[in-house]
């Protein structure tokens, strides 16, 4: 068998080609026409994806001159990082970063650990009314948090709890603009897409096998500890991906953000108000009543755009894998 | 008997560990998904007017939706938009990242980084940022500067004029033409949505055995054949999830006509009654859109057990 092989790598590409009467020629040509089209098809449509994000970066360096000059298209005339320390004034950045870090972090711990409760609840335990309880899961993925926002906002304007609050301060406690309400959702799993990360943490645990768990038990564990030892460390990469996309979505949400959090100086709604801050701070720096050109305050908003995202991209970079081997890990089917 | 009773014992005492697992979700989804969820109901049928302290809600009746169906000149027609807009846009988004992850599922060098230029919007086009990124007129006029300098090579523009010419623009076919020209213009929009889409068809793409392609080949079977029996069956069950997340995925942008108008009478104009009639119109038809058609795309779904 083995001197078969090495005979047929002898023999010439021409020479097979011809015995097989042209099909390794066509064969071969078809490969390379397809990895050449799937080449400019990928390249183009990366490109596509890029570059808004190279367009802002050349955008960022340019001083205002340079906008509107015609020969300027993407490479700056004359360089500058003046539009960084301005977007950086005017979106509060030290202070917003800092938060945005803190409110993300704390919220995605506070929903990932309660979201991994659920969905292991969800997996391995049979009890009544589960299927009518996971439904309910479902719907909280497809009912818009806009239909419900305007009763949320009233509800935790008068916040009450069975009337106690009431009955101490006389008063129902005013809690819009300070962070404890979305705290409050975070821990009842009504946050930021939290029925998703229930669904995919569910989908990781089923696919574990009984045995271990019952092993576990046979051996005198009980349940919190099984839970603990045994089933928590099978399913961090589960984990460690819902939290990123926790981390994520929340760093960039602009909805949660607006309604519970607009108090609190972050990057996300800092960045939305942008444009219309910028007159005022040009005001008070000039002290003249200027209007702002539209292509100077998209320029600043481009470069706001690109502070947003750089700590995202920084990590991504480094947890790419995270990111995107854990959806096919957890294995989603109906 | 005595085996049994104690074999009850131990089932209803997991019952209750698997009660106490999902408790958090039980009481976050009472207190924050169905209480205000009633209250907006009943909302949507009151006139709300917020004094201090509290606020007074006196029963109207169909008032509102009245007031959102015939007196509102703006809602109806956004509504309808939207929602052709919706079809039209998670239709392609499906198809696209479909043929996407056959490619992206092949061996090539350098998958890895296309993989991840892929999911990379899936990071930076979420929340604020969609809304951002369509009025900054700014980048807009680069794209268009290049786009200028362009003209007369682009074949889509040709292609296009060709097949309006034939097929008129007054017809269905000239509607259908519209639609897709629409896309294609647009396929910057549709690739930015389709991240996750990708990654979930590549994840079911993986689980087909080779075995199973290896056997059709020497049955004779081309490609293209093999496309449409093998791995379409065997990954239909996704079509389904990633309809339903790309619909809901859509109706949830921040750059949704409709929610901006929701919130803009809520916010702007104070009248939480028509706001909330309004969300309820609109929840109600995406309810009922997401139902049905996932209810005839399961019929088609085919599973191997």
């Amino acid at each position: 068998m083995t001197k078969n092989k090495s005979n047929i790598v002898k023999v010439s590409f021409w020479e097979r080609n011809r015995k097989s009467g042209g099909y390794v020629l066509k064969k071969k040509l078809m490969d390379i026409g397809v990895s050449i089209a799937r080449f400019i098809l990928l390249f183009g449509l990366c490109f596509l994806i890029l570059q808004p994000i190279f367009n802002k970066i050349s955008v960022s360096f340019m001083t205002e001159a340079d906008l509107y000059s015609p020969v300027v298209i993407s490479i700056p005339q004359h360089f500058t990082t003046e539009n960084y320390k301005m977007a950086a004034d005017v979106m509060n950045y030290s202070k917003g970063l800092v938060n945005t870090l803190v409110i993300s972090f704390t919220i995605a711990v506070v929903q990932i650990v309660v979201c991994t409760l659920v969905g292991y609840g969800f997996a391995r335990f049979k009890f009544p009314l589960k299927s009518f309880w996971f439904a309910c899961v479902m719907l909280t993925i497809l009912i818009p948090p806009q239909v419900i926002s305007n009763s949320l906002y009233l509800h935790f304007k008068f916040f009450d709890i069975l009337g106690i609050i009431k009955l101490i301060k006389g008063v129902p406690l005013n809690l819009n603009g300070s962070p404890v309400p979305y705290y409050l959702m975070s821990a009842g799993c009504m946050g930021l897409k939290n029925g998703l990360y229930i669904y995919m943490i569910r989908q990781f645990f089923r696919n574990i096998p009984n045995d271990m768990e019952e092993a576990a038990y046979v051996d005198g564990c009980n349940t919190v500890r099984t839970f603990f030892t045994i089933m928590l460390p099978e399913a961090k990469p589960i984990i460690t991906s819902c939290f990123l996309f926790a981390f994520v979505w929340q760093w960039t949400d602009g909805f949660y953000s607006k309604m519970f959090l607009g108090n609190t100086t972050l990057l996300s709604t800092s960045l939305a108000r942008l444009v219309d801050g910028l007159a005022a701070y040009l005001m008070r720096i000039t002290g003249v009543q200027t209007s702002v050109s539209v292509a100077f305050s998209n320029c600043i908003l481009a470069t706001g755009v690109l502070m947003l995202i750089a700590p995202l991209i920084i990590l991504y970079l480094f947890a790419q894998r995270q990111f995107v081997e854990s959806i096919s890990a957890s294995g989603i089917k109906m | 008997m005595n085996k049994r009773k104690k074999y009850v014992g131990l089932e209803r005492k997991k019952a209750i560990a698997g009660y106490i697992f999902i408790a958090p979700f039980i009481i976050g989804f009472l207190l924050f998904m169905v209480k205000p969820l009633l209250q907006s109901l009943y909302m949507s049928f009151c006139t709300v007017s917020l004094s201090a302290g509290s606020t007074e809600m006196t029963w109207a009746g169909l008032k509102n939706y009245k007031f959102t169906f015939t007196v509102d000149p703006e809602f109806t027609s956004l509504l309808g938009t939207e929602v052709l807009r919706m079809v039209i846009y998670s239709l392609a988004i499906i198809v696209f990242s479909f043929f996407m992850a056959l490619i992206l599922n092949q061996k090539f060098k350098g998958r890895a980084l296309v993989r991840a230029v892929f999911f990379l919007p899936v990071i930076l086009s979420s929340g604020v940022m969609i809304g951002l990124e369509s009025n900054n007129q700014l980048i807009a006029n680069l794209q268009n500067s290049i786009e200028t300098t362009t003209t007369g090579i682009s074949v889509t523009d040709a292609l296009q004029t060709i097949l309006r010419t034939t097929a008129g623009s007054s017809g269905v076919a000239g509607k259908v033409f519209d639609a897709l020209f629409e896309i294609i213009d647009n396929i910057y929009d549709v690739a930015l949505a389709s991240g996750i889409q990708i990654i979930i068809f590549i994840s079911g793409l993986q689980t087909i055995s080779p075995s199973m392609y290896e056997a059709a080949d020497i049955e004779g079977c081309t490609k293209w054949e093999s496309l449409w029996k093998i791995t379409f069956p065997a990954i239909s069950s996704l079509f389904l999830v990633n309809w339903v997340y790309t619909v809901v995925d859509f109706c949830m942008r921040t750059d949704n006509e409709v929610i901006k108008k929701i919130q803009e009478i809520m916010l702007q104009n104070l009248d939480y009654g028509t706001a909330a009639s309004m969300s309820w119109v609109y929840f109600i038809i995406v309810i009922a859109f997401v139902g049905i058609t996932s209810g005839i795309m399961s019929k088609g779904v085919y599973y191997y057990d």
